[in-house]
C-alpha cells in the first residue's frame, strides 16, 4: 500500500490533469468508464471526453464499470474506471466478485469528494473519505494517493502492474486537477 | 409461456463462435445443453451480465455476444440497457428469460411480474426489440434475431423450471474463465 502517501496526506501544490491524461494514455488505457465525479470533472473527465485518443463511456451505475472493463479484459483491452467514491462504496460486490475474487485487473481512479488535500485520507473529518483506504486495505487491494503532481508517476507503474499481475489497482485523487 | 431449456435447445442450433455470457438459472441450462469453452459464465455479482457482454462486445467488434440474463438480473441493473444502447454495439444480442421469479434465491417473484422488458429496451434505444412468448414463434425468428445489427434485445417469456442443481464451483471455475480468454483471443 502506498503508506508514505496516505500518511503524509496531500502535501500543499497542485495537480495538473494533462500530466494525469497523459500518464492514463502511456499506460496504454484505450476505455475510460465513467459515472461523472466533481472531484476530476473538470480536470480529468471534460477533457477525456474531448480526447481522441480514448474512448469515453458514459455509464449510469459505476458498477456497470466492473462488469465492462471485466469483459474488455478478456480481448487485452485496458479501461481505467473514473469515479467517486460513493461510487466506489456503492460498488463493492462487484469490486468483491470480479476483481479481488476472480483476480482481474480492474483499475480504479476515485475521486475522494470533499476532500481536504492537505489531510490525509484516513484523518478526513469525513465519514465516506476516511473508510476508503481501511476498505481496500481489508480487500487486499493496492492503492496510491494522487494529491500532487509529484504523484502522477505512480499512474503507470501502477497500471502496468495491475495488468501483469491481473489485479485491482486504486488510485484516489485526493485534489481536484485543474 | 416457453421452458427455458427448450428455447435454448432451439438457440443451442444458432449459435456457432459467439461468446455467450450466462449466469444463474440461464447459465445451468445453457451449459448443460450447450458445454462449449466459449460460455462466459463467471460475473461475479448479480446483474453485471449485460455489463460484461457489453466489455466483450467492445472489445471484439468483429465477433458477437450474446448475452442470457434473467429477469432478477436485469432488474439489478437497468441502466446497463441505457448505457448499451447508448453505446450500440452491432454485435450484442441481449436475451432476458423473464421468468418473473428469483428463481436461483428461492422461487420468490420479481417486485412487479407484469414489468415490460422489451418496452424499456425500446425506450433506451436497443436497434431492434423482441418480445417473444411462443416457442415456434422463437425458433421463427432467433436466426434472425442472432444475426441482425445491434444491439439487439428479446424477452423470453418462460416458466419457472423444474428444480435446478447450481454447480457454482464450476460455473465460477477458473480454469473455464482462462480457457474463455484463449479462445475468445485466439480466434481471427
Amino acid at each position: 500500500m502506498d503508506s508514505a502517501a496516505a500518511n503524509a496526506g496531500g502535501a500543499s501544490g497542485a495537480l495538473d490533469g494533462s500530466r494525469i491524461i497523459a500518464a492514463i494514455k502511456a499506460s496504454g488505457i484505450e476505455y475510460v468508464l465513467s459515472v461523472p465525479d466533481i472531484v476530476t470533472s473538470a480536470g480529468l473527465l471534460r477533457p477525456i471526453a474531448e480526447d481522441n485518443d480514448l474512448r469515453l463511456i458514459r455509464v449510469c451505475k459505476e458498477d456497470e464499470c466492473i462488469g465492462i472493463a471485466s469483459g474488455l479484459s478478456y480481448c487485452d483491452k485496458r479501461a481505467l474506471i473514473l469515479i467517486q467514491h460513493t461510487g466506489f462504496l456503492d460498488s463493492i460486490n462487484a469490486i468483491r466478485g470480479i476483481a479481488v475474487e476472480y483476480k482481474q485487473p480492474i483499475c480504479m481512479m476515485i475521486g475522494l469528494l470533499q476532500h481536504d488535500p492537505e489531510l490525509a485520507p484516513r484523518a478526513s473529518p469525513r465519514y465516506g473519505v476516511r473508510i476508503v483506504e481501511p476498505i481496500l486495505d481489508d480487500m487486499g487491494i493496492t492503492h496510491h494517493l494522487i494529491s500532487v503532481d509529484a504523484d502522477v508517476a505512480k499512474i503507470k507503474p501502477a497500471i502496468d502492474r495491475a495488468y501483469a499481475k491481473s489485479e485491482p489497482v486504486a488510485l484516489l485523487i485526493g485534489r481536484s486537477p485543474t | 409461456m416457453m421452458k427455458r431449456d427448450a428455447c435454448f435447445r432451439i438457440l443451442a442450433r444458432h449459435i456457432t463462435d459467439e461468446a455467450v455470457v450466462a449466469t444463474y438459472s440461464s447459465a445451468v441450462d445453457w451449459v448443460e445443453i450447450a458445454p462449449r469453452v466459449l460460455n462466459y459464465t463467471s460475473i461475479g455479482a448479480m446483474g453485471l451480465d449485460s455489463s460484461h457482454g457489453l466489455g466483450l462486445a467492445l472489445g471484439r467488434p468483429d465477433k458477437r455476444v450474446v448475452v442470457l440474463q434473467g429477469d432478477g438480473s436485469l432488474l439489478m441493473n437497468l441502466g446497463s440497457l441505457v448505457t448499451i444502447a447508448a453505446v450500440a454495439p452491432k454485435n450484442l444480442v441481449h436475451l432476458v428469460a423473464h421468468n418473473e421469479t428469483y428463481e436461483a434465491n428461492g422461487g420468490h417473484p420479481i417486485p412487479s411480474p407484469k414489468v415490460d422488458f422489451a418496452a424499456l429496451a425500446r425506450a433506451a434505444g436497443y436497434a431492434a426489440v423482441y418480445d417473444l412468448a411462443d416457442l415456434d414463434s422463437f425458433a421463427q425468428q432467433v436466426a434472425h434475431v442472432l444475426e441482425q445489427s445491434g444491439p439487439v434485445f428479446a424477452t423470453l417469456h418462460v416458466e419457472p423450471s423444474k428444480p435446478l442443481t447450481y454447480d457454482y464451483p464450476s460455473l465460477y471455475d477458473p480454469a473455464k474463465r482462462k480457457a474463455f480468454k484463449a479462445a475468445w483471443q485466439a480466434r481471427s
